[in-house]
């Protein structure tokens, strides 16, 4: 049915005609039917990714397949969202290997995102832990792949922004918990250096975020909080959290019921915003235990929070640096706060190795900034760009909607391989995105 | 733990419907044309609510077979839902035979074969629960639902009168009419977003009518006055109409 949709950034609004399959021959049926498409999950990434005139939803195909509770592995088709699996496995003491900071995107999505969480420098990206996969081809073939078999599509979809096939099934390896609550501490950190000094010194803390104020100039430029984690043990819970250490989370969610007007947002409200997170920790250390939703997932307590950013839309901003170009982050950081585009989020997290063709991650510190849809915006998007490339850093594909050809092309030095591997297992280009057409991934 | 038979279990209020008991405790027997599509809907229902889910192979169609597939069936279910019906182009439909037989025999003579089966088995025991879904559309007979509407209205009134036998035999009937509701079979109509229900919303009001052994119910409840305005022009003005 053609409709209008758009991704978590409300920008672009595309008019698609969009299919729905809920089963595997359905799928092979609408591959060979249709010219050209792109899966699309639960609309999660924030632009242009999951776009196209056709687009084949995967929503329909979530059937959970096969969980062993003694080892912690679990199967399932492509459209189940992670919220729906950690409601099976959490009760029986296992958790997600890696988690965004949203539990309401697909496995398929995450693969082709090949999704990070605030683990990344401790477990790596959702990848490292499929065992295997099946996929359906441009051509209809079911094929099977791991870092074993077919390991050149396996790691061509990882991060592949769904070009390489339609992914239809994952299996991977979950983590044993012993509770459902994690050890929570907060520090304050009172600029830029004090933050990237704290990094340094909890590398060995499992999970690892930092919220900073862009805003702020002078001697606390860059103030922000280091949030650590860890999965509790039973011994860390309070006597209430004893009685069912394994616990889902009471389902408590605010509806954000309409677009905010944009001019909401201003350096002001996003000052003031800074002002009051900042100062809502009054000791400059805080620990206490919760429970996983309010660590991992704080802003899906409010569903559609994106509405917040007005009918216009707003662009997520996501680039790694190298560990060694902290100056990199500096330089950006000053050139937003100058700018006084109004970044509401700012979030920033350190990455640990990684090998990958075309996946995001890379060993650095990246950092993610929310901007509102607004003249003269994407000019400045531009302009980092040039900064990211320089410090010899790259953008998350997940988050794009404005990027051009030539930055990807710096920042991943294996963009010729993955585009071959693209070619091989999607010969006619059959499967493509407003994306992979902007960035002449599907394209000459 | 009382079992469920869902007749048309590949369908997207089939599915809901399916998991909305599963997760009520109540084990489920999966029936549909291809049983090897439920496969993944049988893990899925077993893994996430503990429950016994099983699938058989069904043909609305095979009149022949229903009494050999329900006799096949152990345990017996405790409560059997019909979803199963199709809805074909009527332009088509109306210039091809075929097609029009097709949707009568599986919107209607398929689905009073096997609650036949059914029933008898239920007044033998004298317990038992019997829902069909019709349809809204059986309500009033009109143009761009030709056929269709036919089918659901005949079945409708079947259902209506196998409650009327069955009453005595404390075996209870209850008959299901949404009207709008997303899924593939409206996949490519523009539903107004405000009368449209989603399959989980069909599905948790069934389950509700179900403990209060309701007799008929509109899904939305505002469908049936929506139908009543429906029923009452009066027929000079109604044949006029474009509906």
């Amino acid at each position: 049915m053609k409709k209008q949709i758009a991704n978590w950034g409300n920008y672009p609004i595309i008019t698609s005609n969009e299919e729905s399959f809920a089963f595997h021959e359905q799928l092979q049926d609408l591959l060979l039917r249709k010219d050209s498409f792109i899966a699309r999950g639960n609309g999660r990434c924030y632009g242009d990714a999951s776009l196209a005139e056709t687009t084949i939803s995967t929503i329909k195909f979530d059937k959970i397949l096969f969980f062993d509770t003694t080892t912690g592995i679990f199967e399932c088709q492509s459209g189940l969202t992670l919220d729906q699996i950690l409601e099976v496995i959490v009760p029986k003491g296992w958790f997600l290997p890696v988690t965004p900071g949203t539990k309401f995107i697909t496995v398929g999505g995450g693969v082709a995102s090949d999704v990070h969480g605030k683990n990344h420098h401790i477990d790596g990206s959702f990848s490292n832990h499929i065992l295997e996969m099946e996929m359906v081809l441009a051509s209809g073939e079911t094929i099977t792949c791991s870092p074993e078999l077919h390991s050149d599509l396996f790691e061509a979809t990882c991060g592949g922004m769904g070009l390489t096939g339609i992914i239809s099934r994952v299996k991977f390896q979950l983590k044993k918990i012993e509770t459902s609550f994690i050890r929570q501490k907060q520090i304050k950190a009172e600029s830029l250096e004090d933050l990237i000094r704290l990094f340094e010194e909890f590398h060995d803390y499992t999970y690892s975020v930092a919220w900073i104020d862009c805003l702020k100039k002078g001697a606390h430029f860059g103030r922000g909080i280091l949030i650590l984690g860890e999965h509790a043990s039973l011994i860390d819970l309070n006597e209430k959290q004893r009685k069912d250490p394994l616990q889902l989370p009471k389902k408590k969610q605010i509806n954000f019921p309409f677009n905010l007007p944009s001019w909401v947002l201003n350096p002001y409200t996003v000052k003031a915003f800074n002002f009051l997170f900042y100062h809502k920790n009054l000791k400059k250390e805080i620990n206490h235990v919760i429970g996983y939703e309010p660590f991992f997932y704080p802003l899906d307590a409010i569903l559609h929070w994106n509405r917040g950013y007005g009918r216009n839309g707003f662009v997520q901003y996501q680039f790694v640096l190298p560990l060694e170009a902290k100056k990199g982050l500096v330089e950006i950081l000053n050139r937003i706060s100058n700018k006084g585009l109004g970044s509401f989020l700012a979030v920033l997290k350190i990455f640990g190795k990684q090998e990958s063709m075309i996946s995001f991650p890379k060993e650095g510190y990246t950092l993610a900034l929310d901007f509102p849809v607004k003249k003269g915006l994407l000019e400045f998007l531009d302009e980092l760009d040039q900064v990211v490339l320089q410090y010899g850093g790259r953008l998350y594909m997940s988050k794009d909607a404005r990027m051009k050809p030539e930055i990807l092309q710096h920042g991943y030095p294996d963009l010729e391989k993955f585009k071959d591997i693209v070619r091989k297992f999607n010969p006619d280009g059959k499967i493509r995105s407003i994306q992979s057409d902007r960035l002449y991934l599907t394209t000459n | 733990m009382a079992t469920v038979l869902i007749l048309g279990a590949t369908s997207d209020i089939g599915v809901a419907i399916a998991k909305k008991f599963a997760s009520e405790k109540f084990n489920i027997v999966l029936a549909a044309r291809k049983p090897e599509y439920l496969k993944p809907l049988e893990s899925d229902i077993s893994i996430r609510y503990k429950v016994d889910c099983t699938s058989v192979a069904f043909d609305a169609l095979r009149y022949e077979a229903h009494a050999i597939f329900f006799n096949a069936i152990l345990p017996k279910p405790d409560i059997s839902i019909c979803v199963f019906g199709i809805l074909d182009e009527e332009d088509l439909a109306f210039n091809d035979w075929n097609i029009t037989e097709r949707m009568i025999h599986t919107n209607f003579t398929g689905a009073v074969s096997i609650l036949n089966v059914i029933a008898k088995y239920y007044i033998t025991q004298r317990a038992g629960t019997i829902i069909g879904i019709s349809s809204v559309a059986g309500d009033r007979g009109r143009a761009s639902k030709l056929i269709y509407a036919s089918a659901k209205a005949a079945f409708t009134t079947y259902l209506a009168g196998l409650r009327n036998k069955c009453f005595k035999e404390n075996v209870h009937v209850m008959a299901v009419k949404p009207g709008f509701v997303y899924t593939k079979m409206t996949e490519n109509q523009h539903l107004p977003e405000a009368i449209t229900s989603t399959p989980v919303e069909v599905a948790d009001i069934i389950y509700k009518a179900f403990l209060r052994k309701k007799n008929t119910i509109y899904i939305k409840w505002f469908w049936r006055y929506i139908m009543l305005i429906i029923k009452i022009i009066p027929e000079f003005q109604f044949k006029k109409m474009k509906l």
